[in-house]
């Protein structure tokens, strides 16, 4: 897909993010606005999925296909546009988000037999780890397929990152390309000041990953090139690091960069502010 | 009373590695995980002759449940070894969101449950897994009795889709059980029939049972023992079909009086048939340093205690 149409379907994304996080009241549109271009870029462009007549067949094991992992699963409503657009399942279903009896739970779960979700994630700092078991499986099975991974920048204060980070080098899992959105903030505040992960890079560079970054996370040409980028390194007996700086909120000039949009919902005034600044561009669901 | 024999003592840990071994020949999806304690749970027949489905993951268990469940998503099962301490407790939160919400097919399997573990002291000696992991949505727990009954059950958690937490420990105890048997997932095994008082024992406590049996023989008490090695999901139609004829119970278990097999009787008693109930079990404290059998002495869980918990429920009739 050409850049200015993943493009245009980012834009779309966002607008279902505002509009599901409005929908309940409730959810985390800041981290999601941020991550829309990776999303996207994976989902509409990189991964390699399992399909039939042009649509995603989703069955749990993944066979010969390309995985994604959500750690920091408090951003599902940029993963849950993403497939819904993908066609995983229906975008009206996006209507349901947060509600009773929905299958898009507040944090993404397998219990609802949602399809495109492979574990439950929210509780942070396990989404690595998992898709390492992922990644080794595919390896027994001599399956070429990639696992994705992506983790908060916040998260990376979970110590059960570092068990795995360990684990991924030592057994050569170079099969796996994980990111950190690098966007600084996190609940309480800018990451750098609530607990200081100082250099990522040098860290995960010290427990034997490749390391790459894109500066420009919310530049859809800047994530494609990287993304090809870091799969251009896979099968070197590394694990590769993707160092994401994004912009929390980005899209919506008064959400952006900011922690206090971590987990709130816009009001309907707020919201309609949000909607003039996002086109249009799939139909609103 | 039914006769109980032995001609060897072993460990079902032992057990544990023996089924593994077995499972390595039969079942090419069968992958072990293990945090630094491959000696201990005695994975190395496995290991040797299956390499390549041997994860180590060192000194990180919360890292190895995570793959585990990773593991699963391309058809693996994955068997997670360590201690029942770092097994359980010191991992809840990764089982119950990767594992049990996520109804991954994982293998917890737990070595050094209990007190029996003996010298290490109460930081090791976990009297609490069974109820954190039963209570669990989803979760089979599971607790045999001896070498031969570890074997069986671990054969026989490969079958089974879905979490599984098996229990086992570090003593060498007799090998009274058949070598042959099937093991039946969540079905209890008639120890001895009797008429007077229900002893259900699970683990370690089912030798000490046979032998209480052997003792209210002595006093004219006719004994009914049934080993509950599958905890949840639980037999009730058997602890049922028991407490119909004897008309009261006891239940026996290495581990805290609070969330184990006891309760777990009890709330089937409560709803469906009130019976006198007597619990052997650690009194809700920690264990400490010494032999697994100073231990059980004096915590309260031989068969002298179970002789004694037998009389008690008998007189609550």
């Amino acid at each position: 897909m050409e850049i200015e149409q993943l493009e245009k379907v980012a834009s779309q994304v966002r607008r279902d993010i505002v509009r599901m996080v409005h929908g309940c009241q409730s959810g985390h549109p800041g981290g999601s606005l941020g991550c829309t271009e990776l999303l996207v870029a994976l989902y509409f462009e990189r991964m390699k999925l399992n399909e039939k007549d042009g649509k995603p067949v989703f069955d749990m094991n993944g066979t010969g296909e390309d995985l994604f992992f959500l750690s920091n699963g408090h951003i599902s409503p940029v993963w849950y546009s993403t497939l819904a657009r993908r066609g995983y399942f229906p975008v009206s279903e996006l209507a349901t988000f947060r509600k009773l009896d929905s299958r898009l739970q507040g944090h993404p779960t397998t219990h609802e037999h949602l399809e495109g979700i492979r574990i439950a994630s929210g509780s942070l700092g396990q989404g690595l780890s998992v898709a390492l078991g992922a990644a080794t499986a595919k390896k027994l099975n001599n399956d070429k397929g990639i696992v994705y991974v992506l983790m908060g920048d916040g998260e990376q204060q979970e110590g059960q990152v570092w068990e795995a980070a360990t684990f991924a080098p030592h057994h050569e899992v170079d099969n796996l390309i994980a990111f950190i959105d690098l966007n600084g903030q996190q609940i309480d505040g800018p990451t750098v000041k609530v607990m200081n992960n100082r250099d990522l890079g040098k860290k995960y560079e010290a427990f034997g990953w490749e390391v790459i970054s894109i500066e420009e996370g919310n530049d859809m040409a800047a994530v494609h090139k990287g993304l090809y980028e870091a799969k251009s390194r896979l099968g070197h007996g590394r694990p590769i690091m993707v160092l994401l700086h994004t912009g929390m909120g980005f899209g919506v000039d008064f959400m952006m960069g900011s922690h206090k949009w971590h987990g709130v919902a816009p009001n309907d005034e707020q919201l309609a502010a949000a909607l003039a600044q996002l086109d249009e561009t799939l139909g609103d669901y | 009373m039914k006769k109980y024999t032995f001609t060897e003592k072993k460990d079902t840990r032992s057990g544990f590695g023996a089924g593994m071994h077995v499972l390595g020949q039969q079942n090419p999806d069968v992958v072990a995980l293990c945090a630094d304690l491959v000696g201990s749970l005695k994975l190395e027949p496995f290991i040797k002759e299956n390499p390549e489905r041997f994860i180590q993951c060192g000194i990180s268990e919360a890292n190895m449940i995570g793959l585990s469940a990773g593991l699963t998503i391309g058809g693996k099962i994955p068997f997670a070894t360590t201690f029942a301490n770092f097994a359980t407790g010191r991992v809840y939160d990764q089982i119950r969101q990767s594992v049990a919400y996520s109804n991954k097919n994982v293998k917890i399997c737990a070595s050094h449950a209990g007190l029996t573990l003996g010298e290490d002291g109460a930081t090791h000696q976990i009297l609490e897994d069974i109820g954190m992991m039963k209570m669990l949505p989803g979760m089979t727990v599971i607790n045999p009795c001896d070498y031969n009954q570890t074997k069986a059950a671990t054969i026989a958690i490969a079958e089974h889709d879905g979490p599984v937490y098996l229990r086992f420990g570090r003593p060498v105890i007799p090998i009274f059980t058949d070598p042959d048997q099937k093991f039946e997932i969540g079905k209890a095994w008639m120890v001895n029939e009797g008429t007077d008082v229900s002893i259900f024992a699970t683990g370690h406590m089912v030798w000490e049972a046979i032998q209480a049996g052997e003792l209210l023989e002595a006093e004219g008490i006719n004994a009914e023992i049934i080993n509950i090695h599958t905890i949840k999901p639980l037999d009730e139609e058997a602890v049922l079909k028991s407490v119909e004829k004897t008309g009261c119970a006891v239940s026996a278990e290495e581990h805290n009086r609070i969330g184990g097999l006891g309760d777990s009787i009890a709330q089937v008693l409560i709803k469906n048939k009130l019976v006198p109930q007597e619990y052997v079990a650690v009194n809700d404290s920690f264990g400490e340093s010494g032999t697994p059998a100073q231990l059980m002495e004096k915590y309260g869980l031989t068969a002298k205690d179970i002789v004694a918990a037998a009389k008690r429920a008998i007189a609550r009739k």
